[in-house]
């Protein structure tokens, strides 16, 4: 149950909504994220929006990740 | 998927542990908190890759729920008039004699939900029946089920109720803080982004551990170890934040709000680990009507644990499945004997699915 998984909002009508999961499509509740949007992303747990997505974050984060130079210290599995 | 994708790539996962290796001069011992991290952890063999010890904590709210708790749920389910509700791993967990899973099968009315609100549509589908929700987990799941009980007020939905197993993770921690050796903690992202991180702050001062926030995917683990493991070279202990994209340092204020209002704190049993003093939540008295514990007047009788089973230790971080003498031989997800060999979540089932096999140590 603890699992959270990242949605696309597709509509919102007050507190319910749908969200997108990679083409699966399901209701969720938005009551705690007022200020969420269709095309926002939000991670949803057992039906609830928790946390809305702050996609500058997620480029930042993502570009850290993608500065770290490869080469010797490459690791093979 | 995007937000999903871009955290498993398996070149930027080598150089990370790259990093990690040139960085740490010790074996470390860090612990993740969450069991959606244990299950990340040990699925992709992380810990093995690594020159710190990973240790598993005990975020697994279907492990830690308490004994008598299930058996209190198997007598509310056992009653003809109720429907009784839950999300689905919480079936297979054994109480004392009996699972809900097989409950079911000799005809108890037991139903899986994915959300809390699905139960009270079934109350008001169902006006003749009683319809309870088995309200368990962390700060994650709080703010659902709060909302479950405050939609049911507003709608006046009388025959719905929750059996509440409300852990909190923060008191958990302190209590490993106070009696396991552990140099840093990776805190579950999810909880904090519902709670944030301002709890952590007295606690990453007072016991000198680094704290970090940390994601779900594999690059977001790896980067959460890299930042700890930085820190604790460094002899920095202070809260930072690697799942910036989901977290914010004050969480989310609504759903706090809610669960305020619908909760109370309360000193909580965790399974396999004892009483931790206001770690847990029940419902606050303005809404006692909803709470099932009360309405069905059930209380559990003499709570038995499976003798084999070692999951205390398990859930302390303190022996790793392997070391238990039952681990793959007369307990499986199949059969299991301890909560946390049920959910995907629990260690054992972790180490189950991935392979690990019996009888090793790890140094
Ligand atoms: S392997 Fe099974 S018996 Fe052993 S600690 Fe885990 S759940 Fe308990």
């Amino acid at each position: 149950m603890c699992l959270g998984v990242p949605g696309r909002i597709v509509l919102r009508d007050r507190d319910m909504g749908v969200a997108d999961f990679d083409g699966l499509r399901r209701e969720v509740c938005l009551s705690y994220v007022p200020e969420a949007r269709p095309g926002d992303y939000v991670i949803v747990h057992v039906g609830f929006a928790i946390s809305l997505v702050d996609e500058e974050e997620a480029r930042r984060t993502l570009e850290v990740l993608r500065a770290i130079p490869g080469g010797l210290d490459e690791v093979s599995r | 998927m995007r937000y999903l994708d871009e955290y498993r790539d398996p070149v930027l996962a080598r150089r990370l542990i790259g990093r990690i290796r040139a960085a740490a001069t010790r074996p470390w011992s860090i612990m993740e908190v969450c069991g959606g991290q244990t299950h990340t952890i040990v699925r992709q063999g992380i810990d093995e890759l690594l020159p710190v010890r990973m240790i598993h904590g005990p975020g697994c709210p279907v492990c830690v729920t308490p004994l008598e708790t299930i058996d209190r749920a198997l007598a509310i389910a056992a009653r003809s008039e109720v429907i009784f509700t839950s999300f689905g791993d919480m079936l297979r967990v054994p109480g004392s004699t009996t699972d809900l899973l097989s409950a079911k099968a000799r005809g108890a009315d037991v139903r899986v939900v994915y959300s809390p609100l699905d139960a009270v549509r079934l109350a008001v589908a169902n006006p003749g029946r009683q319809v309870v929700f088995f309200a368990v987990g962390f700060e994650t799941t709080a703010p659902a089920n709060a909302m479950s009980v405050l939609k049911a007020a507003a709608q006046h939905v009388p025959n719905y109720s929750i059996l509440v197993s409300h852990v909190l993770v923060p008191p958990a921690m302190v209590a490993i803080m106070e009696s396991a050796s552990v140099d840093a903690f990776l805190a579950a992202g999810h909880v904090c982004a519902v709670m944030g991180w301002r709890e952590y702050e007295p606690l990453a001062a007072r016991y000198r551990v680094p704290i970090v926030v940390t994601g779900f995917e594999p690059l977001d683990l790896l980067e959460g170890i890299l930042m700890a493991v930085c820190q604790l070279e460094e002899g920095r202990h202070t809260v930072e934040n690697q799942y910036a994209r989901a977290v914010r340092r004050t969480g989310n204020l609504p759903a706090q709000a809610a669960v305020r209002r619908v909760f109370r704190v309360s000193d909580q049993v965790w399974r396999g680990i004892g009483p931790i003093p206001a770690s847990g939540l029940v419902l606050a008295p303005e809404f006692a009507a909803y709470d099932a514990g009360l309405r069905f007047g059930v209380a559990g009788t003499g709570a038995r644990e499976h003798p084999g089973c070692i999951a205390g230790q398990i859930l302390r971080g303190t022996k790793t499945p392997p070391e238990c003498p039952a681990y793959r031989s007369l307990c499986t997800p199949r059969r299991p004997l301890g909560a946390p060999m049920v959910s995907a979540e629990g260690t054992c089932a972790a180490f189950y699915n991935a392979g690990r096999p019996a009888g090793q140590e790890r140094s």
